[in-house]
């Protein structure tokens, strides 16, 4: 449905056609970073012994993020003095606005998505570092030290492990000849889950989606026991939720996009065919999401020179590595 | 009681130095038995004057006793005392020896005696020593009226001791004996000796008299000198802990009930004789205002610096191999409104010794030298004092006021200290 | 051409790391620090002036906001200050009963200090789990002492209270308790990667200048010397209790690390050993004068606190009021070695070293 609206000529009711579209995908994507906030704290509670959100709404709390989110949209709008305004203001929205759009390029089921872009896995990787860009302003924006040194620290981080991961994720390519994530879940219906084919490739991934998405261990801009809260140690309010929603929006495209490319996508368990492939997405979505806030109980925060040392001299040349592996893999046994 | 708890601490290096003393000693004995009593004497004082600082060794009893005194490095102060008083029975005892061949023979039993009631610490023992003890001491200063012999000195010790001594229960009944003894016409000499013995098992004992010590003391003051030997020999070597542990003990009670008379023997006494003497060796006599041990506070050994010595001194006190107090453990000022004091409370990890060093400031210009630059540890506490009392450090790196601020007004914990802002 | 340029950062005095309204001045180049200076004073109460005007007494339950992480040592010095100098003899049971008091909040302490420093790495679950421990200990000095965190609970010749009917027990109960949950944090986070990383060679100093910046505590054992003033210089009933001094010879992070919680051990060995020994019966007060009045003259004792060593230095004229008083805080000195740490260091590393030196500021301002 979407193909053909993309071929469709322009105009204005195309426009209201994807406009609407895309603002149920948005609240969508706010369903799941409301629930998705609200497990984090409720598993995270489970893992530390105590009970988490349980007022706000019924005994397991499910309306505390909205309510958290009423109480950060109705806050006063706070800009310091000595911030650059224009930039202060804007970087939330630069910040967030990529997150959103690589969501476009995710294929939730085979029919539910919105582009099937023949580059996916390279728009993916591209547009998510437009991100950066939303950080470094608002640490340079807020005149604080400490959000400079955020953003700084966020920038090179972002850099150095997008090259892992698209490294890593380059064996999985020469095994599917595809850059589109529908066609790498198609070849794993035939070959079986590229975790099993690709498993170096996957925990490369793995720990550069996690630095990527500046969770524990990697949540080094925003450490807030040396940096206080990094690059938005400023913001409040509303923009603040921007930043937030940003990296909660990540959290869900990355985890779908591990989802798509390791753990095949909406595909079932063998003789498991019957249940439909949305909610295997969303199984396998899930556990990922459980991983990423499992991390977060566990670990502690890496440091940044050793963040740096580990992503050039460990993941780097283990994903050359197991490119080359791959190569030679499917030379020899696959041709 | 404070005391008590030093005291234990040293328990153990007391008990192995009452080991050794005991093998010498008796070995001098057995030596010296058919020999020159002088001999003997200055046998039996050797092993202390080896351990002591002073290096001359001379058989005069005062000198011997003062030698004693010093040497007692890390010894219980109880165990030197007991040699002490060891030495000075034995020299005159060696001094008379010409003309009595008996008196020394007397006065190695003594001895003998002595260490073995100590080492027994066994309330029995004790207690019939002690018995003994108080009875010759009585003796002893009666006769000594008489004789008049050239022990005077020793007699002073033995009329103290007896002092201390006659807080015990027994102490009537054995007056009693004691008459009955001098009677008899017990010599000065063994009377010395005895003195000593007294002074052990009255350290050791419970004050448990009984009628059956008085007769055995009665009967003992003939003496058996083999038994005793013997009993010594293995007393000595097996219970030589215990008794150090008892000796020091009761000294420390004893100096506790009565300070008046006898001078406490601190355990710590020893310690601050070697510091000033050592200071003095080495910086002359004029660095030091005072010296003393302080009983309040777990008897520190304490050291008053002259105002313009004090950063010698502290120096000296840091680099000195023999005191080589590594550790400021605490540096903090006073206002005594006659003066300011700064007190600094050293730690040496080498010697595992205490000392606190003070110096006395001038209360209207308070300055004096930091000593920052030999313990790095006292930076913050001179600021402290800087800032709360207005004490200068000449030499401080970086004298600030660490906890008020630059802009506070006055110096609070001066005595005379008036808030600024009165609103407050 | 590219230009770098020194700036200059506070942190503190209100900034997660510092624990308290501690503020470091510090001078960086990109994050490396070139220059620290710690400033201090934002907490300081005047204990020690206030204390002048004050009886004995009155003074003990200022004690507890001074290391209100760990009051009562801080009680204990202060009393056993005084008894020095009056030579009073405190009664068995209750000896028994500081000395148990006096380890589980040194227990507590140190968890705190455990769940805090690994906070500082990012990681927070360790201190729910210290949290939750030390509360079961805050609720046992709770029933013995009636407040959570400054309890006042030890007297001049004895303590207030005696231990509620089944209070031993209960501590009988936690300390097998506590044992196996230690465990548990050794396997979460001794043997973390990133943790040893994080700590390992990283504020390191030698032997000998922990020595001369007077530092006390686990921070000097943890350079291998062994020092503990309840073995060395045994006060109360210390000598009774069989325990081993825990030294390790790195003097890095973790090696203070490695030494705190090895004294969490120690110091249950000692509860358990103090359970076993304590007397059915008896009193809790010895006999002393209504007002207490310290002879003239000073004393200075040192007991061997949960960040180090605490002293009490009292010079008294004979009256109810101590002429002077003050206290040897550990913190504060162990603080000062803090400059020489961070200089060349990287800001990540400074919560490393600041959190490993475990200081409470309550204790550094006085």
């Amino acid at each position: 449905m979407v193909q053909d609206l993309l071929e469709s000529s322009a105009g204005l009711f195309n426009f209201g056609i994807f406009f609407i579209l895309a603002v149920i995908l948005l609240f969508v994507i706010l369903g799941f970073v409301t629930m998705a906030i609200l497990a984090e704290r409720k598993v995270l509670g489970f893992m530390q012994g105590r009970y988490g959100p349980s007022h706000v709404g019924g005994k397991w709390g499910l309306l505390q993020s909205v309510a958290d989110v009423v109480k950060l949209l109705v806050k006063e709008d706070l800009i310091p003095k000595a911030a650059d305004r224009p930039l202060f203001i804007i970087a939330p929205v630069i910040a967030f606005a990529p997150s959103f759009m690589v969501m476009a390029t995710i294929p939730l089921t085979d029919k539910l998505q919105f582009a099937d872009l023949n580059v996916g896995v390279l728009y993916y990787v591209a547009v998510s570092g437009l991100t950066i860009v939303g950080m470094l302003m608002a640490g340079w924006a807020s005149n604080n030290k400490y959000s400079l040194l955020g953003g700084m620290r966020a920038a090179a981080q972002m850099i150095s492990y997008e090259i892992p991961l698209v490294m890593s994720v380059l064996g999985v390519i020469l095994l599917s000849g595809s850059l589109s994530l529908n066609d790498i879940v198609e070849t794993q219906r035939e070959s079986g889950w590229f975790i099993l084919w690709q498993p170096i490739a996957f925990i490369v991934f793995f720990i550069a989606a996690t630095a990527e998405l500046n969770r524990v261990p990697f949540d080094l801009a925003e450490a807030e026991n040396e940096l206080v809260a990094g690059f938005h140690t400023e913001y409040s309010g509303f923009r603040w939720a921007m930043f937030m929603l940003a990296e909660y929006v990540y959290m869900f495209a990355m985890s779908a996009l591990i989802t798509v490319i390791f753990l095949g996508g909406w595909l079932p368990l063998p003789f498991m065919g019957f249940i439909p492939g949305a909610v295997w997405f969303a199984l396998k979505f899930s556990v990922v999401v459980y991983i990423l806030i499992w991390f977060r109980a566990t670990f502690p925060r890496i440091r940044a020179d050793q963040l740096m040392e580990f992503a050039w001299k460990v993941l780097l040349p283990v994903a050359l590595g197991n490119i080359f592996l791959t190569a030679l893999i499917k030379e020899i046994f696959l041709k | 009681m404070s005391g008590e708890k030093d005291l234990e601490q040293i328990k153990r290096e007391a008990a192995e130095k009452a080991k050794e003393l005991a093998k010498q000693r008796l070995a001098a004995k057995q030596a010296g038995e058919g020999n020159d009593p002088k001999q003997v004497a200055d046998q039996i004082a050797e092993p202390v004057v080896k351990e002591s600082v002073a290096a001359a060794a001379t058989d005069d009893a005062d000198l011997a006793k003062k030698k004693a005194a010093a040497a007692a490095k890390a010894k219980a102060a109880a165990m030197a005392k007991m040699k002490a008083n060891a030495q000075a029975g034995e020299a005159p005892a060696a001094s008379e020896a010409k003309a009595e061949v008996s008196a020394p023979v007397e006065g190695q039993d003594a001895d003998l005696a002595k260490k073995k009631a100590a080492a027994a610490a066994k309330a029995k023992a004790a207690a019939l020593a002690k018995m003994k003890a108080t009875g010759q001491i009585e003796a002893n200063a009666e006769s000594e009226a008489q004789a008049a012999t050239d022990a005077a000195d020793d007699d002073d010790l033995a009329k103290k001791k007896a002092a201390a001594v006659a807080k015990a229960k027994a102490a009537a009944e054995a007056k009693l004996k004691a008459k009955a003894e001098a009677g008899e016409g017990a010599d000065a000499s063994s009377g010395d000796d005895d003195d000593l013995a007294k002074k052990k098992a009255a350290a050791v004992a419970k004050a448990k008299a009984a009628a059956a010590a008085k007769a055995k003391a009665a009967a003992s003051g003939g003496g058996s000198a083999d038994d005793e030997k013997a009993k010594a020999i293995a007393a000595a070597k097996a219970k030589a802990a215990a008794a150090a542990k008892a000796k020091s003990a009761a000294g420390a009670k004893a100096g506790a009930e009565e300070p008046v008379e006898e001078k406490k023997p601190s355990p710590n006494q020893p310690y601050l004789d070697k510091y000033v003497k050592t200071i003095t060796d080495n910086l002359g006599a004029d660095i030091l205002e005072d010296s003393y041990i302080n009983p309040l506070s777990k008897d520190v050994p304490t050291l008053v610096a002259k105002r313009e010595s004090y950063y010698r001194l502290a120096e000296f006190l840091k680099y000195n191999e023999l005191l080589g107090f590594d550790y400021l453990s605490e540096l903090h000022g006073t206002d005594f409104q006659t003066h300011m004091e700064v007190y600094v409370h050293l730690y040496s990890y080498k010697n595992r010794q205490s000392v606190a060093l003070k110096v006395k400031l001038d209360r209207n210009d308070p300055v004096t030298q930091s000593v920052q630059p030999l313990w790095a540890g006292a930076d913050w506490p001179e600021c402290e004092a800087y800032d709360l009392l207005g004490i200068k450090f000449e030499g401080h790196p970086n004298l600030h006021r660490i906890m008020l601020g630059e802009d506070w007004v006055g110096h609070p914990l001066r005595k005379d200290y008036e808030p600024y802002d009165v609103e407050v | 051409m590219i230009r770098t340029e020194e700036m200059l950062l506070n942190v503190g005095p209100q900034h997660p790391s510092t624990h308290g309204v501690f503020r470091l001045v510090l001078k960086i180049d990109g994050e490396i620090i070139v220059e620290a200076k710690p400033v201090i004073g934002y907490l300081h109460r005047g204990t020690e002036k206030l204390a002048e005007d004050l009886q004995y007494t009155q003074i003990i339950p200022y004690t507890d906001r001074m290391d209100y992480v760990s009051a009562m040592t801080n009680n204990y010095v202060i009393v056993h200050a005084v008894e020095t100098m009056m030579g009073i003899q405190v009664p068995e049971r209750a000896e028994y009963l500081r000395v148990l008091a006096m380890e589980l909040n040194r227990v507590a302490s140190h968890l705190l200090w455990w769940g805090t420093f690994i906070l500082d790495f990012g990681a927070t679950s360790p201190l729910l789990y210290a949290f939750r421990d030390r509360e079961m200990i805050l609720n046992l000095l709770n029933e013995l002492s009636g407040a959570r965190l400054t309890f006042n609970y030890m007297r001049v010749g004895g303590v207030k209270w005696d231990a509620p009917e089944g209070w031993l027990e209960k501590v009988a109960e936690f300390v097998p308790y506590l044992r196996g949950q230690l465990k548990g944090y050794h396997q979460l986070v001794s043997g973390n990667e990133i943790f040893l990383n994080r700590t390992k060679g990283i504020g390191k100093y030698t032997k000998e200048d922990a020595i001369n910046y007077s530092l006390s505590g686990a921070n000097l054992r943890s350079t291998g010397v062994k020092w503990d003033l309840r073995k060395d210089e045994p006060y109360s009933i210390y000598d009774r209790f069989d325990f081993d001094v825990v030294t390790r010879e790195e003097g890095d992070a973790l090696a203070r690390y490695y030494c705190r919680l090895g004294e969490i051990e120690e110091s249950l060995k000692i509860i358990e050993q103090a359970l076993e020994q304590f007397p059915k019966e008896g009193e809790i007060m010895a006999k002393v004068p209504k007002i207490i009045k310290a002879p003239k003259g000073e004393a200075f004792v040192r007991i061997e606190g949960s960040r180090g060593e605490i002293g009490c230095y009292i010079s008294s004229d004979g009256k109810k009021e101590p002429y002077r008083l003050k206290f040897r805080r550990p913190s504060f000195y162990n603080l000062q070695i803090l400059p020489k740490l961070l200089e060349g260091e990287s800001i990540s590393n400074l919560i490393a070293i600041l959190g490993a030196v475990d200081i409470v500021l309550g204790e550094v301002d006085g």
